[in-house]
């Protein structure tokens, strides 16, 4: 363990080296920031509009089962998959062709998770409160944009954040291929059999998902009313958005 | 880039996606032993999670303080991402780096984490009234717990168990790329093959069996449940 310490702690590890191709640490933060915030970004914009439509409508529901389906497809098997597709095209030239797959993969991660999420947190609205909003004369899409969505949006945070997480993950696993990210000093290390130099990449892994995951919270706190998260009581009663999405949980897998 | 198919292997009819089963008969004493792997690395850390999580989880129901501290440390074990578990694992627990024992040992954690809140929420998830009657005709802590509360909590405990085991056999394929012997290895295998040409069949036959794998022991908890808690069906 203190050979970890030491290698956190020596500087050089800090800066970037052209010299031998070395990426510092801080450098490779922001690669793996950077590929998981594009993957975020592009699987939010596909299932954020999707979840709130079928969970609006009610139809095709089974969008939300066959994304689900996905997830039992072992997320580095189809990255391999995909690289062994895509990289030969760009032989030698970019590190493009592992980042598209590695970005398709990251996309279809994320996408489950969102959707589900986002259906099941429109889906649990209360019908009561739907019915309320038509009755003083809302139009469809006013339900939608000022009632159901901020109502679902304790789930869809949760959605967001564990599809954060797993991005995270996976694009650590992507450092198996010639890509930046955190994951390289885990790998590098592997190979090169310099184990300080894994662990410490574990740890900063490690600490980077717990980081964002933090962050998230904060932001979610903000954006979710009050009158929402039920967060004004002194009573130690459980958060209704957490047990409302238990149970949602369990539908959706069960 | 294209390579005369005389030179090369790998561009022969058989790197076709759809011979990974050709791959795995040719390859089957090794494969096999990478399935075996896989199924005991994906199941047993669900086993012994579920053993440590009930002893928790009912603390964590029977003594409300101890709900969020419990809460908190569980949900923050299960943000660390796999790969990272992975390789801090041997430290702390004092092994060599690269120990066989720090697959399981991982994932055990990861299954407690998901294990003990599912275990406090589906014990939480009984009603009042049920306690109340249990221990008016008669019972006893323990045996209401045993007898009443788990049973009642089963099929929330059982999904729970779904939701570990199937994700499970994804990260188990995950430490395939740090050289453990399990299914993960076919993709360490596949990309060896693909250079110059793609060679598939390795790459797919990992990616059959684990969705295989993934949907038997899934299969096999909901059938499980359903003998177990025969009146559910009942009810239905």
């Amino acid at each position: 363990m203190s050979g970890v310490i030491t290698w956190l702690n020596d500087p050089a590890h800090w800066r970037d080296r052209p010299a031998d191709s070395f990426v510092g640490i801080p450098s490779q933060i922001v690669n793996h920031l950077e590929y998981s915030l594009i993957a975020l970004g592009i699987a939010l914009v596909i299932a954020l509009p999707t979840g709130l439509a079928i969970g609006h409508s009610g139809r095709a529901t089974w969008v939300v089962a066959a994304a689900n389906a996905l997830r039992s497809i072992p997320g580095v098997g189809l990255l391999v998959l995909l690289a062994v597709i895509i990289a030969p095209h760009f032989y030698g030239r970019t590190d493009l062709g592992y980042l598209i797959p590695t970005e398709i993969v990251l996309v279809l991660i994320a996408i489950p998770s969102i959707l589900a999420n986002t259906y099941a947190g429109v889906d649990n609205v209360d019908p009561a409160v739907r019915d309320a909003a038509r009755g003083m004369g809302m139009s469809g899409g006013e339900v939608l944009r000022q009632v159901e969505f901020p109502n679902s949006l304790p789930l869809i945070f949760s959605g967001f954040r564990s599809a954060t997480l797993q991005v995270i993950a996976t694009a650590t696993i992507a450092s198996y291929f010639p890509l930046g990210g955190l994951g390289r000093f885990i790998y590098d290390g592997y190979h090169q059999q310099d184990y300080d130099q894994m662990v410490s990449g574990g740890i900063l892994v490690a600490l980077l998902a717990v980081l964002v995951d933090l962050v998230l919270s904060l932001v979610q706190r903000l954006c979710v009313s009050r009158g929402v998260s039920g967060r004004f009581s002194k009573t130690p009663t459980q958060d209704p958005a957490t047990a409302a999405l238990r149970t949602k949980e369990e539908v959706a897998t069960g | 880039m294209r390579v005369p198919a005389t030179t090369v292997l790998a561009t022969d009819a058989n790197s076709s996606p759809w011979h990974f089963w050709t791959y795995f008969m040719d390859h089957r004493s090794d494969d096999l032993r990478y399935l075996w792997d896989h199924v005991y690395l994906s199941l047993l850390p669900v086993v012994v999670g579920l053993i440590i999580s009930l002893p928790l989880g009912f603390i964590a129901r029977r003594y409300r303080w101890s709900y969020p501290p419990i809460i908190s440390i569980t949900g923050l074990l299960y943000t660390i991402p796999s790969i990272a578990l992975f390789v801090i694992v041997p430290p702390l627990f004092g092994l060599k780096s690269l120990d066989p024992k720090q697959v399981p040992i991982a994932l055990t954690i990861y299954s407690v984490a998901l294990l003990v809140r599912v275990v406090a929420d589906g014990l939480a998830s009984v009603s009042e009234e049920t306690l109340l009657a249990a221990s008016a005709m008669g019972f006893g802590r323990m045996r209401r717990l045993l007898s009443v509360e788990l049973p009642i909590a089963a099929p929330v405990i059982a999904a729970g168990l779904r939701v570990a085991t199937v994700s499970n056999v994804s990260l188990v394929a995950v430490a395939g790329t740090i050289g453990m012997d399990n299914l993960g290895r076919l993709f360490d295998e596949g990309i060896q093959l693909s250079t110059p040409t793609p060679y598939y069949p390795p790459i797919v036959l990992g990616i059959v069996l684990c969705v295989l794998l993934a949907l038997a022991f899934d299969g096999i908890i909901v059938l499980g449940t359903r003998l177990l808690t025969p009146w559910r069906r009942v009810a239905r």
